[in-house]
């Protein structure tokens, strides 16, 4: 069914993914322009996931994420022409220039927060789960994480809570191997699956290839409808791959710290043109159409950026108490 | 026959602003370790599960950090939380949450959506509560912008300044010292509330200011007696009430007017809130000072649990009596200061028998 062309699903995918990786991409080119003066964590690689959750998420469904939380924020809807006034230090930007790449917020969309410190948000995002629960709303709080925070005692700590009290929430793991520049087998025992240890605490998990973003679509889809209906919380684990370096706009093979092989292997798996090879070339045309459609937004939101004003140094005072 | 007053102690004040402050906000949550367990938290969640249900009280797992994050989430949705920890010590395992998430959230998303909650931390001294359950760390609290810090001294400032916590849109830091629970006072009914970032003259007088906070203006109330029947030296008691914001005016005020200065604290001396205070004095109003300030908080080592140990290790009323006599040099050294009560120096009563 995801297949089918009909209901447009895969042209809706290519876009997001498409919309994701160009928005990052430009902010990569443009960053050594020095106007964007803060760390900036890229995800590009990891497209497919925040693209399927695009799809199936609501409006009123809360979401969280990570210092990683462009493609987070930009799935959810969050307004792209904040998003890069944000990062450009604008008081346009959706934090009014206080937050920055790492402190994404967009209220009309229920998009919550995303936190600098790994793991910070996960609390956060249960606490709006059993906001939903005893509001008796049928929302669904959604926390973006990586695999370095399933070395945080937070996120134990938070998942065993969901899932003691039953909480809507679907944790979803983009376990990307790397915290930093520390692989997964310095942090974490030989051998072991995320999963299947975070499947002892209770929660109902699931995991899949998240550079194949149908795959990914299924599995999303499953947990929201079991959650949906009371049967949460669910945690996902989406196994991708970063392309840049941690922070920055870089590619950092020359680091030595990953095998070229590797890398070279999850090139190949690019989610974006393994989706585009499974399209019909008769659609091409329109991929090509979308492709300078979204080209436009994101150069209207640089424009944007660029032409917003400061904040008045005065507002760096100004906020502290509600 | 006149009607009954309204007394109640300390523990049942909280409890009282708990039930008031739940029924006036119908989504407001209450949790913690041990929330609803006999205990009731020395009583002070008695009656609310049974009144407000499980879904708005409940006990929780032994997960500071995570809590306290919890409590961030529900409030962006609308949802006031008090969470409560039996020692403060433990909460030192949220500190992540509170410092870079609940002080920061309004902020740093450019003031969007505010982060009501109270968390209350108990804290205390004596009993051999020893190095990890005794800290008095208001001062930690104080250093961070986006909180507020709450030390009420006297039964009924708690239910009230609970009451004004909990409806405050802003993270607020509640410090009960636990030789205060059983405390009385007359309590007002209903919905009372004191105003955060108020000091409380507890007493006037002209001679020095003695700037208090929590248990130590117990103390401080017994040395101004004592030093008024002996020396006739009438000392002006300030209750600070609220540790941040602080009330400036009231205490620059009072120093206008007595020359002198003695701050109490009952957490360690070094980066003490005393020791911000005597700086801020130091630096603003160093002209009116007729002697250097003095400060008596704890010493700069962990709280050993012997008695033997902590037998002249907190600040007592004959400690006060001393600095006060000391800042308007009078000499004491052959003077025999009597007011200690008898017996042990590591219970607030001789009725208090623990068990912590």
């Amino acid at each position: 069914m995801v297949y089918s062309i009909k209901n447009k699903l895969p042209i809706k995918l290519y876009k997001e993914m498409y919309r994701i990786r160009s928005t990052e991409e430009t902010i990569a080119q443009k960053y050594h322009e020095g106007q964007m003066r803060c760390p900036t964590h890229l995800s590009v690689g990891q497209e497919a996931v925040p693209a399927a959750f695009s799809q199936l998420v609501k409006k009123d469904d809360f979401t969280v994420s990570s210092h990683r939380g462009h493609a987070h924020y930009l799935a959810k809807g969050g307004n792209l022409k904040s998003m890069i006034a944000e990062i450009y230090g604008k008081k346009t930007g959706c934090s009014k220039g206080k937050g920055g790449s790492m402190h994404l917020i967009d209220l009309s969309v229920n998009f919550m927060g995303t936190s600098a410190i790994v793991g910070n948000s996960i609390p956060i995002g249960v606490g709006l789960g059993l906001s939903a629960k005893i509001k008796n709303t049928k929302q669904i709080s959604f926390a973006f994480f990586g695999d370095g925070a399933i070395e945080e005692g937070v996120f134990y700590e938070s998942i065993n809570f969901a899932t003691v009290k039953k909480l809507p929430v679907i944790f979803m793991c983009e376990n990307n191997f790397y915290s930093v520049y520390s692989p997964l087998d310095v942090r974490q025992p030989k051998g072991r699956s995320i999963s299947k240890m975070v499947s002892a605490i209770g929660p109902k998990v699931l995991s899949c290839d998240g550079n194949d973003v149908f795959q990914v679509y299924k599995t999303i889809n499953k947990a929201i409808q079991k959650t949906r209906n009371g049967e949460g919380p669910f945690f996902l684990e989406f196994f991708t791959y970063r392309w840049l370096e941690h922070c920055g706009p870089n590619y950092d093979n020359s680091l030595g710290y990953r095998k070229k092989k590797d890398f070279d292997n999850w090139k190949k798996k690019d989610p974006i043109i393994k989706l585009r090879k499974k399209i019909n070339k008769k659609f091409y045309p329109t991929l090509k159409k979308i492709e300078q459609e979204v080209d436009k937004e994101i150069i209207n939101a640089f424009n944007f950026a660029e032409k917003s004003p400061f904040p008045k140094e005065s507002e760096a005072y100004k906020g502290i108490y509600a | 026959m006149p009607k009954e007053k309204n007394k109640m102690n300390f523990a049942s004040a909280i409890n009282d602003a708990l039930h008031v402050s739940m029924t006036k906000d119908k989504n407001m949550i209450c949790y913690g370790l041990g929330a609803t367990d006999p205990k009731n938290i020395f009583s002070t969640t008695k009656n609310l599960q049974k009144r407000f249900g499980p879904r708005r009280v409940f006990d929780v797992p032994t997960s500071e950090n995570a809590l306290t994050g919890i409590s961030i989430g529900a409030a962006l949705n609308g949802i006031r939380s008090v969470v409560t920890h039996q020692r403060l010590d433990f909460f030192l395992l949220a500190m992540d949450q509170l410092v870079n998430s609940a002080a920061k959230w309004y902020y740093m998303f450019g003031s969007q959506r505010p982060v009501p909650i109270t968390i209350r931390l108990i804290l205390g001294r004596g009993w051999g509560q020893g190095p990890t359950h005794s800290q008095n760390l208001q001062a930690w609290f104080n250093h961070i912008p986006g909180l507020k810090v709450v030390m009420p001294s006297f039964a009924d400032d708690a239910k009230g300044l609970l009451i004004s916590s909990i409806f405050d849109p802003n993270p607020v830091i509640f410090l009960e010292h636990r030789w205060l629970h059983n405390t009385n006072a007359i309590i007002k009914k209903g919905n009372y509330k004191v105003k955060i970032g108020k000091a409380k003259i507890c007493k006037k007088g002209k001679h020095i200011t003695i700037l208090s906070m929590s248990y130590l203006t117990l103390e401080a109330i017994k040395a101004a007696k004592y030093l008024y029947d002996k020396f006739n030296i009438s000392a002006e008691i300030i209750d600070l009430r609220t540790i941040k914001p602080l009330d400036w005016t009231t205490i620059f005020n009072s120093v206008k007017k007595t020359k002198r200065l003695l701050v109490l604290d009952t957490g360690f001396t070094t980066g003490s809130v005393a020791a911000e205070i005597i700086a801020k004095i130091a630096i603003e109003k160093f002209n009116m000072l007729k002697s250097a300030p003095i400060r008596l908080a704890m010493p700069d080592v962990p709280e050993p649990t012997s008695s033997a140990l902590t037998k002249n290790f907190y600040t007592r009323a004959d400690d006060i009596v001393i600095s006060v006599l000391k800042s308007l040099r009078i000499d004491y050294k052959n003077i025999k200061i009597d007011i200690n009560q008898p017996g042990p120096a590591d219970v607030p009563d001789p009725n208090f028998k623990g068990p912590f």
